[in-house]
Order: C-alpha cells, then structure tokens, then sequence
C-alpha cells in the first residue's frame, strides 16, 4: 500500500487506511472467521411470546440429537447462580429464562452442537410449555393501574416503574414560560429503531480446564470493561480472562452491553471442555440485542413574538424493554439528555423524565447515541422549528438570533453542561452558503406556486462526547479513562497499544497518524495494536464518539512522555544540555547548530543499545498513561436538508444533504468525511424508514430486514460536506470527537425538510419514521404517532 | 452428497449435506472466510459471489447448485499480489471502513465494470442496490467504482475522492 499524504510526510492529513489491504482481500478477522480445533456450534432457542410463565421445558428430544453435545436450561444455570447477570445500568437481566419470558425472541435454552445446522435443528426438539399473560406494549400504559407487573423478579415490585429523573430549574423555567409572548407545545416520539450493524453479535469461548484460562474472542465494542464483568459474573479470576475483539463488522453501540449469548458460550465452553461458537443471525439480533432510542417526548418552547428563546421544558417517557440495560454512566440514567437546551442561550430550562419496564428487548443507549443526545438534539432541532412555524420565521434566522457567542465559551447551559468551545455563526454561514440556501427558498416558493412539494429543514446541533472525567463519570463502578502505551522497538519502528476498539472507525490508522506527529516516526512505521485485553492497557473501550477525546489524548500525552524522554537521551548523544536542543519532527538538533541532530530513530538505538545513558535513565524507550479527561468534547455542526415529496404518493425524497462539522483539529480528513457520511445515511434511514414497532401482542414487527428497513444506495443522495475548525482547548491537540455527530444532527434536519414540504397542509410536526402512508397521513391532517 | 465446483479456478470436491447453503460451503467448507453472511432474509448481499461470471447471494443458493459451475470469491479477485482496480479504487477513495460488506460489494463492482465500462453515479446505485452498507453512506463506494471505471479506461486519476478531501487543511490551517 502506498500511503498518500497530501504532501505531509508525517502525522495528521489525508491517510489511506492502513487496515484496508486486508479488508479488500477478504482477509480481515472477524469473529465467525475463527476455527479452533475440537469447536462446537452453539445455538439458542427463544420466546415465542411477549410475556408467559414458563411451565415446563422439555429437552429430552434435543438431548437425544446424534450431533448434540449438551443442552442447557436456565433452571440448569440457575443451579450454578448464573441464571441472571449485572446490567451495565445495574439492574439484572436473565442469561436464560427461569420464572417467566419477557420479551418476544428472549433466551430459554440454548443447545451445543457438533455444527450449527444440527444445533439449530435441536432447537426445535425443545418443548416448552407457556402460561402466556398479558403483555405491557405502550410504554404509555406501563403505570396504569393493574398494569401486569413485569419485573416480579425484584423483591418488593409492584409496578413497571424503572426510575424518575430530572434536571434543570423548574421554578425558573415556569417563570420564563409565564411572561413569555409564545409558547409553543409539540408531542414528538422518537420511535424504537436499531443499530443493526452488518456483522451481527457473536463470540467463541475457549476455556481451558488444565489452566483454568478462558479466552473469549467477541464482538465487543469494550473488550477490557468485559472482561471485568466476566470475572465478576463467572467467579473466573481476571487474570485468567483474555478478551480479544477481533475485526469487528460495524458495532454502532450494538455491541457495547453484553449479551447473554456470550455468558452461554462460556458457560457451554466450561461445561463441554471445547471451544464453543455463537453466532447470532439477523432476526436475533434485531430483535434481542440493544435497540435504540423509544422516547416519548412532550416539548415546550417559550419565546418572545420577535423570536428570542426564553425557556425550554420537556416531560419525556422513556421505554427501556424488560430488563433495564442501558449502557450509559452510573450517575446518569437519562444519558447526556440535559444537553436538550442545544446550542442556543437560553435563560431556563427543565427536564422531568420518566423511565418504565415494558414486554420489549432491553436496551436503549445504541446507534451512535453518545447517551441520548440523538433524542436531545432531535427534541430541540423539532421544537425550535416549531416555533419558527408558530412565529412565521425563518428557521435559519431564528436559529441564528439565539446561538450561543463565541465569546461565551466555555459556556456553562441552564442545565449545567460547560460547552467547551464553539464558533456557531461561521459554521452555520458555511452550511448556507454550499447549500445555497436563498436559491434554494426561491425555487420551493416557485414549485409551491405549481403545487410541487419541497422542503428545506435545517439542524443546528451541539454534541458532548468523549465520557469522561472519572470524578463523576463510570460504568459500574470503573472510570472512564483510557489506557495507551508506547513501545518505540530498537530499529525506531514503534507499536502503540490502545484501550479503545474500532469497529471500522480506522483507529489503526489515526492513532498512528496522532503518534507519528508527536514522534515523528513515519505512520507507515507504527502498528495499533487494540482489542486484545493481554495486549493492551486498561480502558473503556469505544462508543460514544470517546475515542479521539480521550484514547486520542492518551496517546498524544504517552508519544509526548517517549519524547522527553528522547530528548533526554539525545543531549547524551550530541553532548548538549536538554534545554539547547530543539525537536523538528522526527530530530532533536542543538539550537544554532542544526548540523549537530540526531533522528528520533538514532535514539531509540542508543535506548536500547550499547553506550552509556545520562544518569538516572533506563534503557528501553517506552511509556504507558492512563487519560482522565477534564471535560468531554463538544463538536457542533449545520446541516441542510433538501427533498421533493410526489404529492400523488406520499414518497419523500432526499435530493441534497449539506453537512458542515466543526470536531475541532482534523487527524484525518478523508475518514472524517467518511465517518459522517455513514451517520448521514443512518439519520436519512431513522427519519424515513427505520422502526422496531410491536404489535398489541407483544409481537416484534421489525424483526428482519424484510421489514426493517435500512437504505440503500437508492435511497441517499451524495452528500456535500463541510468543515470549520474550532478546536477543544483542554485536548492535547484540541481534537474533538465527531463519529456520531452526524446520526445526531441528521434526523432533525430530514424531518424539518419533510414538515416544511408539507407547509401547505399546515403541517407543523409528524413523527418518524416518515414513511409514504405516516406522510399521507400528515398530508390530510391525520398525523399521527408512530405508535 | 459429493459435490465438485470450481472454486477461484482451482476444483474443489467435498462430502456435503443436500440442504447446506453456498456461503457456508465457502466459509465453513473452504475455510474462504471474505464472503460474509449479514442476514437471514437475502437482503443485505455481504454473501455476494459469482455464479458462472453472474453475481448470486450466495446466502439464497444451496452449495449442491453451484455443482459443475464457476464460484468467485472476493478472495479470487486479486490476480497474485495486484490488486484488481476495483479493490484499489476502494482503497483510494476510502470506500469501506469496517469491511463487512466490501467483499459483495467489490464483487458485484467487478460485475458492472465488466459490463458497463463507464457508468453513471445512477447505474453504480443501481447496480448495488442490493447491498447494504452501514458505515460509509454509499458516496465513497460510488467514487471507488468510479476511481476503477476511470483508471482501467485512463489511468490514475492525481486526486481521487471528494470535495472534503481535496480541500484538506493543512495543520496550519488549524487555527
């Protein structure tokens, strides 16, 4: 591979990827690529139904199977104590089911096999007897009196209640609301959808009794933070627990939590003495992994007539399935939603949420999320547009007149959040301008003059990733720093080891991008090694768009430690004090006398090789830190939507797609790009076609690809981005994260697009997904919720 | 059941179930782990290989079809070390990121190009359809099959890629 960069021998700038050459080739790693020798093939029965007592299961067919090895139950785990485990959000869930089912597709049984054909066959041996009860499907319904208790698991429960939370100022935000000219009221639901990665959840256990060491190759998105949850769960010492996270095929927050299929792979692998594979198939996952979003929201917007924002309050409903698993940090069960009040300076805001058990999957905090704040921005982004309705304003110009200042950074928001840094104007100025926004509203005042339906919807958002300082943010207790270390080998070639995993993200070529410019040795020269617990330092693995914020910091901060030590070794070699010498990349030279250098390559030979060092330094040129960041990173971005719906058929189309994204320093602008153009996609899907719906059963109705739809090549236009730069003043190199920014910011922006095509009906708001039937609907004043 | 196939242009034979799917014949049989199974539904075409030069899911055919036919697999793309265009376009204009879905990707690419030489943004959208990718929102495996459209017709284009990489800042740019 010939690397390009753009005439920048080193560091940050446009990079071919240095893991491509083997993904193009077919040779990449993933999970169900590995074959050990003696392997089995696990598979795993689930519900039928909603929500049922379970009576009985019988096995005694699938035992009899010629190629069957073991079938579990989970009374046959419960007589180990492994029948449930810890959440991630410290409520428990069931490995496999041993009291009742409580959500369609949840775990039973599952079956070992000498392949996964038989094993699948097996599955249909099993019999079990089910006492269906009546299932909780609308969230809406969850607390109603005599509401069938789902969780009668947890001593003393006797309501679907998961908790209550709520931040802000309530006094001051119904002052606001009191003397303010408008107010506008929006009830805006943003519906169950999925991440649904390509490759789905999977793992290979492979315990071995004469050591008493597990090895688990896994689709996990946090391989180190897994590994701690093992050894609690399975009473397996940590140091006999290896996690390797091999190539990953997408993850998208679906593989942050973990499953109970892989709790079933290691407990077969301990029970059958072999290496034991689960590979779950597409129904399963979307059906049973993490969903995504299910937020009932009601938004109030309080403004003056001439359009400055007083006050924003939500009441929000949130529905979390049948076990409460969210992936997010200890202390903040809503995720980041208090970053609802956006990007606009506003005197008060409150939020009042409510979260509850249903007959659904668990989940939530998925799809490129970064904690709720997709359902924040999409809240704010739809009222704000709601308002420019009710005030006949232009929505551009409505967002404009509100923007936080640059001079008001860091800014600390209503509800407490300290916005980092932040130059809106500029970057809303640049979205208009590609876009050519005044042309634009000339030819939809042109087309609404035909009767020809074109919108243009606008979002304007501020995102808050990179979770986070450990003073107040963890996952089960462990915080949320992250691990890099540094060894530069003799011959000056160097291997960076990162805590963080990328699922395609292209962390083996930025991170050696970050290292190179630090270190100036050539990226080309310096190998990522990740996803592999022996291998590389503690850390909490990759989501929430945290990996540049703070394994990215990490690693700036351990090439800068190698550095200094560099230097130290050098004024040795070049018999200079340290204070003379001057670094230009890749070279320590003494100031005035350039002639007199040596290469950072040099030295990693003189560290490991023969000759004296200066008093007090060790051989070896290396180092390890662990990054505790002060603040997250708050990346922000315009975005412009354009689409044509055919007034004959409901059909929306997106014609153009503007994104301008500010993440502060640029490593790598090429996978930038890339990073938002899969998330644009992801916003197009979510607004247009995507949805987990249920029927009043209990049943999933999104359960396949035939019925979730995701778009294609056809359903997306080109996209046109931008970029401003303003960088993070507490990042070493002022990198903001930006991953999900674009499934943040991009829903918002279709579905102000589709309303505003829809004027002419006096459509103020319908809810997603915005299929042709939900915008006929709109069309005839029949908007409805999704459910 | 015996089956026998030609395989990236070597003959393979093996003992197999009457009922075995194509794709887990190549992955599981073959141990040719490129081509990738993403869902139950033949939707997502992760499973693209060809079928006597026509590119199948190989995922919705049974292994005992393929019998006396021709099967290429991502794996048989490259002639030795030299990448074919389409595998480099991909790698130029940054036309995957976790890989899961390249291999079909780059196979029905290969299929079009062969076909249609020169074809527009529409005929390459139209041509993947069928294929689902989660990461890169499409726009950059259309420049790839591009970029191959081109070099094969021209040679290498200077600056492949969009807007936003030509426009790359320099580090001093960064204020």
């Amino acid at each position: 591979m010939t690397a390009v960069h753009d005439d920048k021998p080193l560091g940050h700038g446009r990079m071919l990827r240095k893991e491509d050459p083997r993904f193009v080739r077919g040779r990449g790693r993933y999970v169900d690529d590995v074959r050990l020798p003696g392997m089995l093939h696990l598979a795993i029965l689930r519900s039928p139904v909603a929500h049922a007592r379970i009576v009985s299961v019988d096995t005694a067919a699938a035992e009899a199977h010629p190629k069957v090895r073991a079938v579990v139950t989970g009374a046959g785990l419960a007589e180990q104590g492994l029948a449930w485990m810890p959440t991630l959000s410290n409520d428990v869930q069931a490995v496999l089911a041993t009291d009742k089912v409580r959500f369609q597709g949840q775990e039973v049984a599952f079956v070992v096999a000498e392949d996964h054909y038989a094993a699948r066959d097996a599955l249909e041996l099993i019999d079990v007897e089910y006492d269906v009860l009546d299932p909780v499907v609308d969230a809406r319904t969850a607390l109603a009196e005599g509401a069938p208790v789902i969780r009668d698991d947890l001593e003393g429960k006797s309501d679907n209640h998961v908790f209550d939370w709520e931040t802000g100022d309530e006094a001051a935000t119904e002052a606001v609301f009191a003397r303010a000219d408008v107010v506008v009221t929006e009830d805006i639901v943003y519906p169950r959808v999925h991440p649904s990665p390509m490759e789905t959840c999977g793992a290979v256990a492979d315990f071995d009794p004469v050591e008493g060491r597990l090895t688990l190759w896994s689709t996990t998105q946090a391989p180190h933070a897994h590994r701690t949850l093992y050894a609690m769960v399975a009473g397996l010492p940590e140091h006999k627990i290896r996690v390797i996270s091999p190539d990953i095929g997408g993850g998208f927050g679906n593989k942050v939590p973990i499953y109970p299929g892989y709790v079933c792979a290691i407990v077969a692998s301990l029970v059958v003495g072999k290496p034991v594979k689960w590979m779950e198939d597409r129904s399963e996952n979307l059906i049973s992994t993490g969903f995504a979003r299910d937020y009932v929201m009601r938004g109030e917007i309080a403004a003056t007539r001439d359009g400055r924002i007083l006050g924003i309050r939500t009441n929000v409903l949130a529905d979390h399935g049948a076990f409460n698993a969210q992936a997010a940090p200890s202390k903040y069960p809503a995720g980041f939603f208090g970053v609802f009040t956006g990007s606009y300076d506003i005197e008060a805001a409150h939020a009042r949420m409510t979260a509850v058990y249903t007959n659904k999957a668990p989940g939530g905090v998925a799809y490129a999320c970064s904690f709720r704040i997709t359902e924040a921005v999409y809240l704010v982004e739809r009222i704000v547009d709601c308002l420019a309705h009710e005030l006949e304003m232009d929505p551009v110009e409505l967002r404009s007149r509100n923007l936080i200042r640059p001079e008001q950074f860091p800014y600390t928001t209503k509800t407490g959040w300290v916005y980092d840094s932040g130059d809106y104007e500029p970057t809303l100025r640049e979205a208009m301008r590609i876009a050519g926004y005044d042309a634009l509203r000339e030819e939809q005042a042109e087309k609404r003059a035909r009767g020809e339906l074109m919108g243009i919807g606008v979002s304007f958002f501020t995102e808050a990733v990179g979770a986070g300082p450990r003073k107040n943010m963890d996952i089960l207790g462990l915080g949320m720093a992250d691990g890099c270390e540094l060894r530069v080998h003799p011959t000056g070639k160097a291997v960076v080891r990162l805590s963080v995993q990328s699922q395609g993200q292209g962390h083996e070529t930025t991170f050696a991008q970050i290292v190179a410019e630090e270190i100036g040795i050539p990226p080309d020269d310096i190998d990522v090694v990740h996803g592999d617990t022996d291998n590389t330092p503690f850390g909490l693995g990759t989501y929430g768009s945290r990996s540049t914020p703070v394994s990215g910091a990490a690693a700036v901060m351990v090439a800068r430690k190698v550095r200094d030590k560099a230097r130290i070794i050098a004024s040795g070699m070049l018999e200079a004090s340290v204070a003379d010498l001057e670094w230009t990349k890749g070279a320590f030279a003494v100031k005035g006398d350039p002639e007199r250098s040596v290469t950072i390559q040099e030295v990693a030979l003189r560290a490991h090789g023969a000759g004296d060092l200066p008093d007090g330094i060790e051989g070896g040129l290396e180092a390890q830190v662990c990054y505790n960041p002060e603040n997250l990173t708050y990346p922000h971005g315009a975005y412009v939507c354009v689409v044509d719906v055919d007034p004959g058929t409901a059909q929306v189309k997106v014609r153009r797609f503007v994104a301008v994204d500010d993440c502060g320093t640029r490593i790598n602008p090429m996978i930038i790009e890339g990073q938002v153009h899969g998330g644009l996609a992801d916003g197009v899907g979510m607004a247009l076609m995507e949805m987990i719906s249920f029927d009043e059963d209990g049943n999933c109705l999104g359960g396949s690809f035939m019925d979730y739809l995701l778009p294609t090549a056809l359903e997306v236009p080109d996209w046109e981005t931008g970029y401003t730069v303003t960088p993070s003043p507490h990042h070493p190199i002022g990198a903001k994260g930006v991953g999900e920014s674009a499934t943040v910011g991009s829903p918002p922006a279709v579905v102000n697009a589709v309303v505003d095509a829809l004027k002419p009906f006096g459509v103020r708001h319908a809810d997603m997904p915005l299929t042709p039937s939900r915008v006929w609907d709109a069309m005839r004043g029949r908007a409805r919720p999704p459910f | 059941m015996r089956v026998t196939m030609t395989v990236n242009g070597a003959e393979v034979t093996r003992e197999i179930e009457s009922r075995l799917l194509l794709v887990h014949f190549l992955r599981d049989h073959l141990e040719l782990t490129g081509t990738h199974w993403g869902c139950d539904t033949s939707n997502c075409g992760t499973c693209a290989v060809w079928l006597d030069g026509e590119p199948v899911k190989s995922c919705t055919v049974l292994a005992a079809m393929a019998g006396g036919r021709e099967v290429r697999t991502v794996e048989g793309l490259a002639e030795g070390d030299e990448l074919d265009p389409v595998q480099r376009g991909f790698i130029e204009c940054h036309g995957l990121q976790c890989g899961f879905c390249t291999p079909g990707m780059m196979m029905t690419s290969r299929a079009l190009l062969d076909r249609n030489p020169d074809p527009s943004e529409e005929e390459i959208r139209e041509a993947i359809s069928g294929q689902i990718c989660r990461c890169t929102g499409y726009a950059t495996i259309v420049r790839s099959v591009r970029w191959a459209a081109e070099h094969e017709a021209n040679g290498c284009p200077a600056h492949p890629g969009g807007t936003d990489a030509a426009e790359a800042p320099t580090r001093e740019e960064v204020r």
